[in-house]
């Protein structure tokens, strides 16, 4: 039951994220792949808040947070579109937007992940 | 063999996909993501991308390095299966009908889903919370070049298969 479920939040963050993706660049066009970052960096967010919550009540996740964390941030972030995404910069030989692309992505969405886990903290 | 050249006349339809006309009058006029069609190929192909995670997550034993190495394993397929995937379909023709549903339902689907940014990121934080930071630093930025490593593999592969350079 709990496989269906983290299935269908899967699911749930994958569309989230084509929608987030194309409502972004329907509104700002632009060839720097910012909707990847941004959708990385809020998924990443709301894992650590969720995982904080976890860590807060003690013992295993419940089941809502499994679907929420493995299901739901794993379908919406997504580390494949942003490898390609830095291949395709590349392609174009901006090799400072792919090396920010890469990096600079790890940077933030470590960041996110790790204020996600301490706003937890800070209202627990 | 010689072809009957009332083929081409008779049949002119079949040479792309029937529903592709229909299909382009639409997304001429509509974004992608407001298409029911188009977010249902991203959802049917986010089912068994997300299932698979699940699936190679808990299959890896449960101790910090073996959930490292499940996570790293499918970033790094999913993202090698995109660049072949893209290429591939980019050099098929534009972006329409049966390829693009292709491209959402497996690409933006079924990659996007298997593979995950925000467990890669909090792998890294708990990893340099438990003190070794090295480790952390050093998966963290692993993942990442060896991603696009991947993706690029997977985008040679594909140019090489089609032959020729690219147009």
């Amino acid at each position: 039951m709990t496989l269906v479920l983290v299935v269908l939040g899967g699911a749930v963050g994958a569309v989230t994220r084509f929608v987030v993706d194309g409502a972004w660049r329907s509104r700002r066009p632009g060839r720097f792949p910012w909707p990847t970052v941004v959708i990385n960096v809020t998924g990443s967010f709301l894992l650590g808040m969720l995982t904080g919550l976890a860590v807060l009540r003690g013992g295993s996740p419940l089941v809502l947070q499994t679907v929420l964390g493995t299901g739901f941030c794993g379908g919406y972030t997504t580390f494949s579109s942003a490898s390609f995404e830095s291949v395709r910069l590349l392609e174009q030989g901006r090799w400072r937007a792919a090396l920010g692309n890469t990096v600079g992505s790890l940077v933030v969405t470590v960041a996110a992940a790790a204020a996600g886990l301490g706003a937890v903290h800070l209202i627990g | 063999m010689s072809r009957n050249p009332n083929d081409a006349d008779e049949h002119p339809q079949l040479v792309s996909d029937p529903d592709a006309p229909r299909s382009d009058e639409s997304t001429a006029a509509r974004p992608l993501h407001v298409q029911p069609v188009l977010l249902l190929a991203v959802a049917v192909g986010a089912l068994p991308g997300t299932a698979l995670r699940w699936w190679v997550e808990s299959a890896l034993p449960t101790s910090a390095g073996g959930v490292l190495w499940a996570t790293a394993g499918v970033n790094l397929v999913g993202a090698f299966v995109l660049g072949v995937l893209l290429e591939a379909l980019a050099r098929r023709g534009a972006d329409a009908g049966g390829r693009r549903l292709v491209r959402l339902c497996a690409g933006t689907g079924f990659c996007g889903a298997l593979t995950t940014y925000s467990t890669l990121a909090l792998e890294v934080v708990r990893t340099a919370g438990e003190g070794v930071v090295a480790v952390a630093v050093g998966y963290g930025l692993a993942s990442v070049v060896l991603g696009v490593v991947a993706a690029a593999a997977g985008v040679w592969v594909a140019a090489r298969r089609a032959g020729g350079g690219r147009s």
